[in-house]
Parts: structure tokens; sequence; C-alpha cells
């Protein structure tokens, strides 16, 4: 019955994050169960983020728990100078968990210095969001039937998503090939680079979407690619379709390749993919829900029939 | 004629602790860390002194009073030159460097503006992740200095 905290994808081992996806699948299996009678959960969204909310909400209550919190901090003593330890302190009084959302990097691993009950990250800033990474882990692991010795295609806005840096990382214990395309504007950060080479990672850097690369690929993480990333609207307007999937780009890939997407999309997918099998944004999302009632789970210590 | 000028700005001491090859621009900084300035000893700050490895430097004295290492250690970021005598008797009886921790608390502010440690009444720590170059994590944000 050991509690645990997860704030960052970083301090999951191997075993750990292979022992979540496991626990996912059982819930995937098994979605309703009276698991949390009697536990009460915090939600804290210091910065709304409603699909975040409602995936842990659910998560909670489909395991029997009860859902105590707040979605919107105007709301709350936080808009009177509470200061975030407050919160955590007052509210750790009425809760057995507390699942955080915080604008400011750093919020949610101070919070596990000021409480005794465990502190799930649902994203603080542009820092860290590890239910994204596990769910997006999940997804590859259900569609794949494996983590190992995958390629995997990181396409869009590769300096600044939160998501593939973090997918990255967790990668690292599973013998990954990478490929990077994007902009100049937006190529993948050094430090990410220097990491693969030192974790003796393979990559390729690509400024073109081509079909060679699409071909090859096992899993293509689609990424947004922000308008407000760009001093030169120009070069924004040049390279926004440079990045699009279309579903013809699609006909010679491997049968076992899945798009996935951290949602939202604006257009670098076209609408006709959508019906495409080898489509999975929409599966992705939905498979948070079990990732998460794994999280919920872990971060209480609650026992369950899986290795 | 030199040398007697440069005992004449910066006073023996009887007893008590002498750092020296601070580097001037960080002098203050460095007695705030070692909270001299609630010391009731006798204080004595040099700056600007003439130095020959670091052009100019600071040097702190304080009668009376040695100082844990752990609380040394504390300037090695800013001064990881800096010197630590040990006076009794108007002798030396012993000299050591400062060491970098593997942890600093309360020693930098974090450079990332959204940084929970810039926002909330709280104490800053990072883990030093590099000695040379000297690299430091931010434990909350991740943020790296160098």
């Amino acid at each position: 019955m050991q509690r645990k905290n997860l704030v960052s994808i970083d301090d999951l081992s191997k075993d750990e994050i292979m022992k979540i996806l496991r626990t996912a699948q059982y819930f995937e299996e098994n979605p309703n169960q009276k698991i949390l009678d009697g536990k009460i959960v915090a939600t804290l969204f210091f910065e709304p983020s409603t699909r975040t909310r409602l995936s842990f909400e659910t998560a909670v209550q489909r395991l029997g728990g009860r859902i105590i919190g707040f979605s919107d901090p105007a709301a709350t003593s936080t808009s009177k100078g509470e200061s975030l330890k407050d919160t955590i302190k007052m509210v750790s009084n009425y809760a057995d968990l507390i699942v955080m959302r915080h604008y400011l990097e750093g919020a949610a691993q101070y919070a596990t210095e000021v409480t005794d009950i465990p502190i799930v990250n649902a994203g603080d800033g542009a820092n860290q969001h590890p239910s994204q990474t596990l769910l997006d882990l999940y997804s590859i692991y259900k569609t794949q039937g494996t983590l190992e010795n995958l390629t995997i295609t990181m396409v869009g806005d590769l300096k600044y998503g939160r998501t593939v840096h973090s997918l990255l990382i967790a990668m690292r214990h599973f013998n990954p090939t990478f490929r990077f395309i994007a902009c100049q504007e937006l190529q993948m950060p050094e430090v990410y680079k220097k990491f693969c080479e030192k974790e003796g990672i393979s990559y390729t850097e690509h400024t073109d979407f081509n079909q060679a690369v699409i071909d090859t690929s096992d899993i293509i993480y689609m990424t947004r690619v922000q308008r407000e990333r760009f001093t030169d609207i120009m070069e924004y307007e040049k390279v926004k379709d440079l990045y699009r999937l279309r579903n013809c780009m699609l006909d010679s890939a491997r049968s076992n390749l899945k798009i996935l997407h951290p949602l939202p999309r604006v257009n670098e997918i076209d609408r006709d993919v959508d019906d495409n099998p080898m489509a999975y944004y929409f599966q992705q999302a939905g498979n948070g829900l079990y990732a998460r009632q794994a999280i919920i789970c872990r971060a209480l210590g609650v026992t369950l029939p899986v290795e | 004629m030199k040398t007697q000028k440069k005992e004449l700005a910066v006073a023996a001491l009887k007893a008590g602790t002498v750092i020296d090859h601070i580097p001037a621009d960080v002098l203050f900084k460095v007695a705030q860390l070692l909270d001299v300035e609630n010391s009731e000893m006798q204080l004595t700050i040099g700056n600007n002194l003439p130095s020959k490895s670091l052009g100019k430097k600071g040097i702190i004295k304080v009668a009376d009073t040695t100082f844990p290492q752990s609380v040394l250690n504390r300037i090695a970021l800013l001064a990881p030159e800096a010197n630590v005598n040990i006076i009794e008797n108007y002798e030396v009886i012993e000299k050591h460097r400062v060491e970098l921790p593997d942890v600093l608390v309360d020693v930098v502010k974090c450079n990332n503006p959204k940084c929970i440690s810039n926002n909330e009444p709280m104490s800053t720590r990072f883990i030093v992740v590099d000695r040379n170059p000297v690299t430091i994590r931010c434990s909350y944000c991740g943020h790296i200095r160098r």
C-alpha cells in the first residue's frame, strides 16, 4: 500500500511504466469497479483544462471514488492571494489524493514537499504532463503490441511541444528510432538530441515530410504548428501546410502504422484521414481514461490483480 | 611601502575567520549568504582590493567566529576561488577552500519567470548536474543555469 506521487515522467523506471500500462489494460477490460469506495480525490485546476479534468474525474468516478475541487481558480482563495502551499495544506485535510494542474512550472513538485498525501501532476505550465505521456505510451503499446524497437516519426512543432519531449524521454527504455520532421524554426532542441546520443538512441532530422519517411514508420506523432511561435508571419504561412498529413499519403504505409496527435488538432491532419483505420488520435484520447485510472491507483497504493 | 599600505587597508585579526579571494562584484551577495550582517562580532569588509588572479577582490573578516563548512560552501557557486582562513592569536591555524555542494538551497534564484519558486514564498533549490563548467538545474522547473 505504498502511496506514490507522479510529478514527472522522468521519475518512472521501465518497470514502473510497464506496470502502469498493464494496469491501464486491466482497466480497459474492467473499467467500472468500486475499488475507490470511500476515497476522495481533489482535482485542483489552477488553470482550466476541460479534457484533462474530465478524463481524471471520469477515472475516479468509474472506480467508485468521490471528487472535490475546482476548475476555475477565480472562484477560490487563490484569487484572494492565498499561496499554493496554503491551498494544498488545506485540501490535504479533506482528500486522499490531489490531482493538480497549475500554470507555473514546478508547482506539482513543490506541492509534494508541503503535504503527505500523494500528488498527481496534471500539467505544470510548459514543464511536465506525465499522464499525457502515459496515455501516449499506452496507445503505442496497445496498437503495436510492444514498445520495443519501434520507428517513431515526430512531426510539427518539435521545439516547444512538451508532449514530444516527454515521449522521447519515456521511450529511452525501449530502443526506439526517431525521425524528427520540422521546419528550421521548430526543430528538436539540442538538449534532446544530445539526450538521444547519450542514451544510444538513433534519430534523423528532416525538413520535408516525405513518402519514404511515412512508409517506414510504425508511429507518426503529429503536433500542431502554432502561429504564435513565429516572429515572421510570412514564415508561418510558408511552412504551415508543409507538415499536413493527407489520406493519400498513407496508401503505401505499413499496415501497423498508427497516427497519434495529442489534440486539439487544427489543420495538420486532413479531415479525410479520420476515417482511415490508421487514424488513432480519438481512441488515443479515450485511452487517457484507462491510463489515468492506473495512475490514480498507483498514487493511492491500491493493490490490483496485475503483475 | 606597498605592503604596509595593504596591511593598513585590511586590519589584522586576532581571532576569527577571514574569507579571502571573493570576486569584487559578488562580495555583498556573499556577505548576505553568510548572514554576517546580523553578526554582533567585529566585522571588516574590504572590497576592490588588488588581486593577481581576480583583478579586484573582496575580503570578509569576522572576529571570534567560525562558520560550519556547510555554510561556507554556500558561497562556492559565487566565489569558487574563495579561501577560508581560521585565525588564532594573529596566526593562520587552518586554511581551506570552499567546495560546491551537490544541492544549493536559497543561494541563487531561478531565471525562469514562470518557475513556482519565483511566484511563491519558498526556498529555491538547485541540483549541481556538472562541476566543470558548473551547471545547475532548478529542482522545480528543471531550468538549467550555467
